[in-house]
């Protein structure tokens, strides 16, 4: 016998416990393919020097703007204009109200992403308030801004150049722990 | 395929002298470490959780014969204890499917096709004494017994809305995380855990003895294909369980610890999940359906005598099957909002199977062709499991288009598709197994005559049940619902009707096993003639309880 019934057997099991190695490490990857390729419509994030290279031109898109938060956050969650229409290429910012409506001081954070999902890719943000959580005390109100420009390859893309509107939606979830952790200093 | 019978008689002279020393009952059945009892414990277990899977489907289709809510509620306040509110009849349903899927996937066709057939099999095909490792091959059966257990268990503990786990075989997060409150859905994780496990030891056990353990002179382009077919499956199951198991690991760590591997308030993506599960999932239907295949090359050539045609192919087409069967994964979510590229890229890549799988079916019929063929009643089985199968398989290639998956995606046009490949491909292979080797193994003929009336009753039985499932999903029956509009009760009918005439057709199997264990005839050491030629042939009926102690030697 060439190879003994145990050396086999250990390659299949390194085998099997490689793959679970790759069942995990599909989470960093994935993050960073959606980071890199737009999918599922995360949006790309730019520094403000990367984004003063950028050309304006004249074709106009619509960007709607969606506020919306889980029913337990007693929050008022809403875009100062529901929709702008922006020059490709242009910057453009935009600005999200927050209120908190009860008696006790709240956190959230926010998640985000764009519909059409395609369009994430060309979506850059240069500033946004994405997964930094707020803390509102009761009756607070705070404005959070977004600044963002729509790349200009998106009129070349096949998938794309056809989209005349792009939805940006925020949704706010509670942060349970630091809540109670104020209530205990109250 | 080179025809392998070794020199029949000489050999398993040599066996009889202490061959047949067997242990006492409980040592023997309990601990056993013999590839042929745990084999047979397999098929025991397999059956048993086919009767309980086959049963939860009789319940659904019950339900499901008329519109409206009939017996749900009952059984849910049955199963409670107390009055159930409808929601938690709902609850009931989803349990139900769930256990029907996980019930039928993990626990009777897996452990019958490669757990039974495999473990009886495959050391007997290669003239091998045992499995390379007896004690593990013990530990996979006993975890997979603990599995079931705890799966069944999981019904009768709080599940979210009522009791049980009700997320889908899929688990998809997050139902299965922020949407199931309490431990069932914990309990059915962990069943998959061991399940899983113990199918991942199973493959390491089989590929070490298909590898090191061959007979001298069994090269492996000279295994017959029920090997090859056990040799792939091994290696897509070591390949696509393990990313289950980190999977349903990160459920549980969302659902217990806090994490947000799928929370999507956290930053998670539930979509990963899907990613993930179908990486496993996709190749899984494949683990089931490609031992069928060898079953059916093995009974094809037998009953025809001749060597199936394009041997070669026929191996290489299931290594190709294996191969391309882990790159198209995400035909199972048309629906997530995927770009035209890569619905594009799926759809393609999907339909590339169906060319080793056409090779298969047009090999099975070129065998055939000019062979003598007998009738006998694994050979009806295998001939509906041909037939049946590629009607599953157009359909499949129906579904593998991303832009009609658009339309037909979560309805029963889907539920008609799997049941085609599955409970008329992959269980009309292991009836054919059954009738082909029960003489093998129990050392009893089954009768024909039942055999045949099995076949009619059960192929007439699940088409009528299985086939209007097609015109129901057409028109935009949703899947796992347990309630439909009018518009649909017509086709429901016939379906349930259906259901009815299977379970008579599996009534007359059970009525053959049973008449055949007590008063069958003898099985001689070759009752199905010179078209069988695998070393399995050369031992009695049934084979001594320790084989190949001189080993056979292939020409």
């Amino acid at each position: 016998m060439a190879i003994s019934n145990a050396k086999t057997g250990l390659l299949a099991a390194a085998l099997a416990v490689s793959m679970v190695g790759v069942g995990f490490a599909a989470v960093p990857l994935y993050r960073i393919f959606c980071q890199v390729t737009g999918f599922g419509g995360t949006t790309m994030r730019v520094d403000a020097a990367q984004a003063a290279t950028v050309a304006v031109t004249d074709k106009t898109i619509v960007i709607r703007f969606d506020a919306n938060h889980r029913g337990d956050l007693p929050w008022e969650f809403k875009p100062e204009r529901p929709t702008d229409t922006v020059s490709i290429g242009a910057k453009d910012m935009s600005i999200f109200l927050a209120k908190n409506l009860s008696n006790e001081t709240v956190t959230g954070t926010a998640s985000f992403n764009v519909t059409p999902e395609l369009a994430g890719k060309y979506f850059n943000k240069i500033q946004c308030f994405c997964f930094t959580e707020q803390t509102l005390k009761p009756g607070e109100q705070v404005r959070m801004p977004v600044l963002y420009y729509v790349d200009p390859k998106i009129m070349t893309d096949p998938n794309t150049k056809d989209i005349a509107e792009i939805t940006l939606s925020y949704t706010f979830y509670p942060v349970e722990k630091p809540n109670t952790v104020d209530q205990a200093a109250n | 395929m080179t025809t392998i019978a070794a020199t029949g008689t000489d050999l398993h002279a040599h066996d009889h002298h202490d061959a047949d020393h067997k242990p006492g009952f409980f040592a023997r059945w309990f601990m056993s470490t013999n590839h042929k009892d745990i084999g047979t414990l397999y098929l025991i277990f397999a059956i048993c959780a086919g009767i309980i899977g086959g049963g939860i489907s009789g319940l659904m289709r019950l339900e499901l014969a008329a519109p409206g809510i009939q017996y749900l509620q009952s059984w849910a306040s049955m199963m409670a204890g107390k009055e159930a509110s409808l929601d938690e009849a709902y609850h009931m349903w989803n349990v139900l499917i769930t256990a029907h899927g996980l019930i039928m996937v993990f626990f009777m066709v897996m452990p019958a096709i490669i757990g039974g057939f495999g473990n009886w099999f495959i050391p007997l095909m290669i003239g091998a004494p045992d499995m390379a490792f007896p004690r593990m091959n013990n530990v996979s059966f006993w975890l997979t017994v603990v599995a079931f257990i705890m799966l069944l268990g999981s019904s009768f503990v709080p599940g979210g809305t009522g009791l049980g786990a009700g997320t889908g075989w899929t688990v998809y997060a997050p139902l299965s995380t922020s949407g199931s409150v309490g431990p069932a859905v914990d309990m059915a994780i962990f069943s998959l855990h061991l399940a899983g496990a113990a199918s991942i030891l199973g493959a390491i056990n089989f590929i070490t003895t298909i590898f090191n353990m061959r007979a001298p002179g069994m090269t492996l382009h000279k295994m017959p294909l029920f090997v090859w077919s056990v040799l792939v499956t091994a290696f897509l199951l070591l390949l696509a369980l393990p990313v289950l198991a980190a999977a349903i690991t990160m459920l549980l760590v969302d659902r217990n610890f806090g994490g947000a591997f799928f929370d999507a308030s956290a930053g998670g993506d539930p979509v990963l999940y899907q990613h993930l599960f179908w990486f496993f999932g996709h190749p899984e239907v494949y683990i089931m359906i490609l031992p069928g295949f060898g079953i059916i090359s093995q009974i094809v050539a037998t009953f025809s005598r001749k060597p199936v045609f394009g041997y070669l192919g026929m191996a290489y087409a299931m290594v190709a099957i294996g191969v391309v069967g882990f790159v198209v994964w995400a035909h199972h979510m048309f629906t997530t909002g995927m770009s035209v590229d890569m619905k594009m890229y799926f759809t393609a890549a999907t339909m590339v199977i169906a060319v080793p799988t056409g090779i298969k079916i047009f090999s099975w019929i070129a065998t055939m062709w000019g062979g003598s063929v007998s009738f006998k009643t694994p050979m009806v089985w295998a001939m509906g499991f041909i037939f049946m199968f590629t009607v599953g398989g157009v359909t499949g290639v129906v579904l593998a288009n991303g832009g009609l998956d658009d339309n037909l995606h979560d309805t029963y046009y889907v539920v008609a598709h799997f049941h085609y490949v599955l409970s008329l491909g992959a269980v009309f292979s292991l009836f054919a197994g059954f009738y082909y080797w029960f003489g093998k193994m129990s050392g009893r003929h089954l009768n024909e005559f039942l055999g045949h009336l099995h076949f009619w009753v059960f192929f007439i039985g699940v088409n009528v049940l299985f086939f209007p499932m097609h015109f129901l999903g057409n028109s935009g029956m949703p899947r796992r619902y347990p309630d439909y509009p009018e518009a649909f009760a017509y086709w429901n009918g016939v379906a349930s009707t259906g259901y009815v005439i299977m379970a008579v057709g599996v009534l007359i199997f059970f009525v053959n096993v049973i008449w055949s264990l007590v008063a069958g005839r003898r099985a001689e050491d070759n009752y199905w003639g010179e078209g069988a030629t695998t070393l399995e042939w050369t031992l009695t009926s049934p084979p001594p309880y320790h084989q190949f102690e001189t080993l056979p030697v292939i020409k």
